[in-house]
């Protein structure tokens, strides 16, 4: 059984009179620790997908099974549980609250989930360490470079251990070297056995993945695998 | 999400916008400031006029010359007709009423009083010795006029506690004569402090018999009479005897007024319940603008934080978790408000004892609490539609506005 299983997908917008298939008749299952890149012109669904697979969004049609369990049914509620359990995001645009300084924002996952202080503490200090933001911990984000940001953010997706890491275009905002270090992280949790599916026009980053799904009009144009790079 | 961790999301969500907080705060302080004050007032006004009339005495009944239209707001009356005098033989005559105990008749002038180099201005009441048992007053020094014949003019006086300062410092008084207008009397007593009373601080009155004082100002007449009843429950029949003795000697005619404690009372009672109502009208007011302020900057807040909350529903917020951020955002505003408020309240209360030292201004509890009970509802209550607008808001959506 597929970790993820989409079948007959259609995510429709109606804008007035016009439709829009943002997502049609799409099918593909993701087994669990894989790296999959999603890519394709603007507007052919990358986005609406991601959503889908983060359960943000509802299809029109078609099932999604996660885990072998259709999420599409569930309650408001259960697909929250599901989202903060489950999976991490990780935005073109860090989303990160502008408020509450580097190690608060990791937190904010542990604290939604109602874990207690004392274990919340140790590991966003765990966390902190492993991603190299120590001497950051007490700073905003707007005292933070992009990539430490990203970093921040990237903390703060992995912090209740999920099974899948949603990345929307993580490295757009970043310079090309802080861009792969981005990179280089995301694919050493990949390689930790969490499943990664990141949504990129760079064609050096989609090249690095084993799985690229090539998207046009909101149609699975390609599905293209390779044998891990040596 | 745990409740201390609501609440501490919420701190930081307010105090990470310190204006618009401090506006908010403001706002909602006013609020409870107008309720605080404006209580503080009405109730310094009840209290000054129930210690007025404490002060009186209980059980009396007081009966004044002329006929008042509205009969009963107290010493300003209207006088409709164009009365007889009150004279001592009437006031004899009410003693007749068997729920009657005791009587004092009371005749006032100005005049100066004098002893050794000193002169002062002096208000004189001429009495007699009942009154003091009536006004409950204690005596400092000597004794208080003699139990007489009301109609014989001793030459004695009995001094106010300031008066006597006055006129004899560390001397002693008892004993010595003063002189009051044309006449010398003896100084036979002082009376202990008793403050202000109906507008005339006994302080600094001189007492004399009542003859003497009618003799000095060349009168018949009675500015008052003082009537005590044998108990609470006596004052409407005592006052009905009163008022049949009063008729049999004025032919017919009840050509003066009686007044009551209670019924004094009352019309004040009538007047502070509509001065409540009003302060309360206006209260509400001002607590339902700053309702709607909260209300308008928490959607405000919301339409700022879209991308916040877009990002907290990704990472498994649930609707319930964002509108209890938000409530209690706005309760935790509301809060600081009416504490703010609560402050400034006194603030205003203690310039109002400052301006006027004679009004007790205090805020009763009950509006304090009402005060802050109400701009914490009324801040949790518009905070609610801005919270739930939060709640339902579409992550995606959410999620791409920057
Ligand atoms: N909320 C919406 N309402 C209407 N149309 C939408 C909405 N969201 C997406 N679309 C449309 O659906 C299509 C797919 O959008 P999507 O954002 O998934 O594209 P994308 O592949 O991520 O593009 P980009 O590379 O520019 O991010 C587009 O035509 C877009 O206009
Ligand atoms: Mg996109």
């Amino acid at each position: 059984m597929a970790q993820i299983e989409l079948s007959g997908i259609e995510r429709v917008f109606k804008l007035g009179d016009s439709e829009v298939h943002a997502l049609h008749e799409l099918s593909v299952s993701i087994e669990r620790g894989e790296y999959v890149a999603v890519m394709g012109p603007s507007g052919s669904g990358k986005s609406t997908l991601l959503n889908l697979l983060g359960l943000l969004d509802r299809p029109n049609a078609g099932t999604y099974r996660l885990e072998g369990r259709d999420v599409t049914t569930l309650s408001p509620d259960e697909q929250a549980e599901v989202r903060r359990t489950r999976i991490g995001f990780v935005f073109q645009s860090f989303h990160l609250v502008p408020r509450l300084t580097a190690a608060e924002n990791i937190a904010l996952p542990l604290m939604l989930a109602g874990i207690p202080p004392a274990e919340r503490h140790t590991r966003v200090t765990q966390a902190l360490k492993d991603f190299g933001l120590e001497p950051r911990a007490s700073h905003r984000p707007e005292e933070l470079s992009g990539g430490q940001r990203q970093r921040v953010a990237i903390a703060r997706a992995t912090i209740m251990r999920p099974a899948v890491i949603l990345a929307d275009e993580p490295t757009g905002n970043l310079d090309r070297t802080t861009g792969q270090d981005v990179t280089h992280l995301l694919e050493e949790l990949n390689a930790s056995g969490v499943t990664l599916i990141v949504v990129t026009h760079d064609p050096v980053m989609g090249g690095r993945a084993r799985r690229r799904l090539m998207m046009e009009d909101g149609r699975l144009l390609q599905d293209v695998r390779e044998p891990a790079p040596a | 999400m745990t409740p201390a961790d609501t609440l501490r999301f919420a701190t930081r969500a307010a105090t990470g916008y310190p204006l618009r907080t401090a506006l908010m705060v403001l706002a909602m302080s006013i609020g409870v400031a107008a309720v605080v004050v404006l209580t503080a007032l009405g109730d310094g006004a009840r209290r000054y006029v129930v210690n007025e009339f404490s002060a009186l005495g209980s059980n009396l009944v007081i009966v004044l010359p002329g006929r008042t239209a509205t009969g009963g707001l107290g010493l300003g009356n209207i006088i409709t007709s164009t009365p007889r005098d009150l004279t001592v033989r009437d006031a004899e005559a009410l003693l007749r009423a068997p729920l009657v105990t005791r009587m004092a008749p009371l005749s006032v002038g100005n005049s100066e009083i004098a002893y050794g180099g000193r002169l002062r201005e002096a208000m004189v009441v001429g009495t007699n010795g009942d009154y003091v048992d009536i006004r409950a007053f204690r005596m400092a020094e000597g004794s208080f006029l003699p139990r007489e014949d009301l109609g014989r003019a001793s030459a004695v006086a009995v001094l106010g506690t300031k008066l006597r300062e006055e006129l004899f410092g560390s001397e002693p008084a008892v004993g010595r004569m003063v002189r009051v207008g044309d006449r010398r009397l003896r100084v036979i007593g002082v009376l202990g402090k008793t403050g202000q009373g109906l507008g005339m601080n006994t302080d600094e009155l001189v007492f004399m018999p009542v003859a003497t004082a009618q003799a000095m100002f060349n009168t018949n007449n009675l500015f008052r009479i003082i009537v005590e009843a044998r108990s609470r429950e006596a004052i409407g029949p005592a006052k009905q005897q009163l008022e049949d003795i009063m008729r049999l000697r004025r032919e017919g005619e009840l050509d003066v007024t009686l007044i009551t404690q209670d019924a004094v009372l009352g019309t004040f009672d009538r007047i502070l319940g509509a001065l409540t109502m009003a302060v309360a009208g206006i209260a509400a007011i001002s607590l339902a603008v700053a309702g709607i302020l909260v209300m308008n900057v928490m959607l405000v807040a919301v339409t700022q934080r879209t991308a916040e909350i877009g990002l907290l529903k990704a990472l498994g917020a649930t609707g319930r978790n964002i509108r209890l951020a938000f409530l209690t955002e706005a309760a935790l505003l509301s809060l600081a408000g009416a504490i703010t408020g609560y402050a400034l309240g006194h603030l205003g209360a203690w310039g109002l004892r400052l301006a006027f030292p004679v009004l007790p201004a205090w805020p009763p509890d009950w509006a304090v609490f009402a005060g802050i009970g109400t701009a914490l509802t009324t801040g949790i209550l518009f905070g609610v539609m801005p919270a739930r607008r939060a709640a339902r808001l579409d992550p995606v959506q959410a999620l791409s506005r920057r």
